[in-house]
């Protein structure tokens, strides 16, 4: 019992405070941004793995990008990516980055289905459907609860049934294998819900969109409510994108003014 | 001779494999495992060869450190001996060739599917109706679990046989997660576009099977890489199982509902993968690896940072082990839970932690040792109760003697060497193999060429394909509650093994 007491007492608060304003350590591959500077943009298109690299003007498509950051280590003054780790949005066009336009990657609360905002505002449960993923996201998703990063502060916390759920989070590509489960339990969270898709797999398939092993035809029959792109996607990330869909952080500003 | 010696990472001429009849073949590979619990099967796989399957065998000598390779051609439509019906640990190798080619195997218990692969031979077969095994019987009852679980994890179907609360049988039906990899390793041509494969293989061993890509690939291309990409990939490999064992304490004490300790295992997780994304830019270190680079330098800035990081991590890790190691109630739920005996992690051929834990002394870093392994004398940590506790214990050590380690390697920081070394076009009609201790145990990669130096094979063999089945015979006899620390125990991959 006392050495519980010290171990907590040691532990201190681990919580991050503001999970919209924390720095993230270090290097990481958040928001790309796209210089004007001139390069040989064939030979920048053909290196990217996921073919997530348009020409005529030069974009980065963060729903088919890896994030492995060859296209900035080949071509430094034309692709830098920055720290900014909100990138997560409910407009699929959103994702692609085009060359010279730097702004965040934002929610549309124009968009936004109307009833999510006053109905998920203050709870959201979610069951997470893991159809084909690597188990990278699914880390990240659990890494989101711990006591670091700490979603459940925020209402937002994931459920063990469908039942109990408002809307699913899909990652992974959406193997064969797995479309027929992931029907099923989409099938069983009561109305209204969301979809939810997770990493670069989920988003557009990635490496593996052109793979005889995987069947998208799941998300050609339902709208997708909000994309949460990385592979993984950062816990940040995905903290902030579900606060951005549910409009929660004008409900914490309400509480806790600034 | 009727096999061919090769080395971890050594290439060699496809045709100097030796092509055997099936009954030498047999006899050859039964034999070599046979009592001699040094050796085990690593990879045994067929592949398409004009209008034959070309069958290759790979036995790994602990003793003498060599990998002896043998081969058959087989007719597509035919009938051939089990391996399985003298030794268990071919069984899972020999049903995924089923699957794959449709070559019956006599005397094999039951080859049943393995994952559905897209390109099965049996197509009829579909995941929705796996024949599994029943027992009839008023007193028992089946529960079934699955694709998708309570928890944010990896789908998979468990079907337990239970007396009660006791659990008889559970078979473990898997497949969900197949995504064709080694097809996308032929079809995918660029290099970066392999290694980003090698990284999806499974995302909690990025490091692991990018490592063995690496090393593969640049044996293939004739590469030799230098001392400061050795000791990137050295330092990540280890750094990984350290980041990887403190999450999995972590999830065994939420399943034995000790909060503390499942709150700081999980928070001193963290520094750990906040570190990987320090040195390369992403907390699960993907990007970091790649074949014939070290693109991400090791400062000494990091290294500094590193042992920072370590010495705020080592008293908090050991105050919380040492606590959740004395608590009875906590001792109460791990030990004599899930054992697998000795004797069964050696018949089905339990490869890394999974036969530590039994005392069976398999590592890769001192059996086959790769890059700077040799330098560190590894010396495996074995315990000697097969239970979940021993499996606990084993990862709480791992932590304390990779930290080590990696304070041993960070006193001599190698020279920065490499300048982005461009790799050939891989050498043709090759074969090479290339075996890896990640944090589950071992890693195995081998990739064939043609004429023309393209692939028309990749192999990838995840430690999770010979565990599974110790994860289900480690439930026998125990309660169906006890389940879920069991499997938290062994954390193995789904899509590692479904590919």
């Amino acid at each position: 019992m006392f050495d519980n007491l010290k171990i907590v007492f040691h532990q201190g608060k681990q919580f991050i405070p503001d999970v919209a304003t924390a720095k993230v350590p270090g290097i990481f591959r958040g928001r790309p941004i796209i210089s004007g500077v001139q390069v040989n943009e064939a030979e920048l298109q053909g290196l990217c793995p996921a073919n997530a690299i348009a020409t005529k003007p030069v974009s980065i498509d963060l729903g088919k990008c890896t994030f492995c950051g060859e296209c900035a280590l080949r071509f430094p003054d034309k692709i830098t990516f920055t720290t900014d780790y909100k990138i997560s949005t409910n407009e699929r066009e959103h994702l692609i980055i085009k060359e010279g336009v730097e702004k965040p990657v934002e929610v549309n609360p124009k968009t936004v289905r109307r009833e999510i905002h006053r109905i998920f505002g203050r709870s959201l449960k979610l069951r997470q459907v893991s159809a084909g993923g690597d188990n990278s996201c699914e880390w990240e998703l659990n890494a989101a609860n711990n006591v670091q990063f700490d979603m459940g502060r925020f209402g937002i916390e994931f459920v063990a049934s469908p039942r109990h759920a408002d809307g699913i989070v899909i990652t992974g590509p959406i193997t064969e294998n797995m479309a027929e489960p992931l029907r099923i339990a989409y099938d069983a969270v009561p109305d209204p819900k969301i979809i939810v898709l997770v990493g670069t797999d989920a988003i557009s398939g990635g490496l593996f969109a052109d793979s005889p092993a995987i069947d998208r035809g799941f998300l050609d029959q339902y709208p997708v409510d909000l994309y949460i792109p990385g592979n993984p996607a950062h816990p940040l990330t995905i903290i902030n994108g579900l606060l951005d869909l549910t409009r929660k952080k004008e409900l914490i500003r309400l509480i806790h003014p600034v | 001779m009727n096999y061919i010696r090769i080395t971890n990472h050594q290439t060699i001429p496809v045709s100097d494999i030796p092509e055997l009849d099936y009954n030498s073949f047999f006899e050859l590979n039964t034999g070599f495992i046979f009592d001699h619990p040094d050796r085990h099967c690593v990879n045994y796989f067929g592949y398409h060869e004009d209008n034959h399957i070309k069958l290759i065998c790979c036995i790994a000598d602990d003793e003498t450190h060599e990998i002896y390779v043998s081969s058959c051609s087989t007719a597509i439509q035919t009938r051939l001996q089990a391996f399985t019906s003298k030794l268990l640990c071919f069984e899972k190798f020999e049903r995924e060739i089923h699957e794959n080619f449709g070559i019956d195997f006599i005397d094999h218990p039951w080859l049943k599917p393995v994952r559905y692969a897209f390109n099965r031979a049996d197509k009829t077969k579909t995941i929705a109706n796996y024949p599994f095994f029943k027992i009839e019987g008023e007193e028992l009852h089946e529960v079934g679990v699955g694709p998708i679980h309570a928890g944010v994890i990896e789908p998979g179907h468990f079907r337990f046989i239970c007396n009660g609360e006791q659990i008889l049988h559970l078979e473990i039906q898997l497949g969900y997660q197949h995504r064709g990899i080694e097809s996308l390793f032929l079809t995918k041509k660029s290099m970066l576009q392999r290694a980003t494969l090698a990284e999806n293989i499974t995302g909690d061993t990025v490091v692991g099977h990018t490592t063995a890509f690496s090393y593969l690939w640049e044996s293939l291309c004739g590469y030799q890489a230098s001392r400061d990409v050795h000791f990137s990939r050295t330092l990540a490999l280890e750094m990984e199982r350290m980041a990887i064992h403190t999450g999995d304490l972590s999830a065994v004490c939420a399943d034995i509902a000790y909060q503390l300790g499942s709150s700081v295992y999980g928070r001193l997780r963290t520094p750990l993968i906040n570190f990987m994304q320090e040195w390369g830019g992403n907390r699960l270190s993907k990007g970091l690896i790649r074949p014939g680079r070290d693109q991400f330098p090791f400062t000494s800035g990091l290294a500094e940072r590193l042992k920072n990081i370590f010495d705020a991590f080592e008293p908090d890790f050991n105050e919380i082990s040492d606590e959740l190691l004395k608590l009875p109630s906590v001792l109460s739920r791990l030990e004599r839970t899930g054992v697998v005996t000795p004797a069964d992690v050696q018949e089905i051929g339990a490869v890394g932690m999974t036969a530590r834990m039994a005392g069976i002394n398999r590592d890769i870093r001192t059996s086959h040792p790769y890059s700077l392994y040799p330098e560190l004398n590894h010396e495996p940590i074995l315990k000697h109760h097969g239970d979940v506790y021993s499996r606990v214990l084993i990862r709480r050590q791992e932590v304390n003697q990779s930290m080590a380690y990696l304070r041993k390697l960070m006193n001599k920081l190698p020279e920065q060497t490499t300048t982005n070394t461009e790799l050939g076009k891989p050498k043709a009609n090759s074969f090479t193999l290339s075996m890896i201790e990640g944090w589950r145990g071992e890693i195995c990669h081998c990739a064939i060429t043609n004429e023309k130096g393209d692939l028309v094979l990749y192999k990838i063999k995840d430690p999770s394909f010979h565990n599974w089945l110790a994860l289900a015979l480690s439930v026998r006899n125990n309660e169906i509650s006890d389940f879920p620390i069991c499997n938290k125990s062994f954390n193995l991959s789904y899509s590692g093994h479904d590919l």
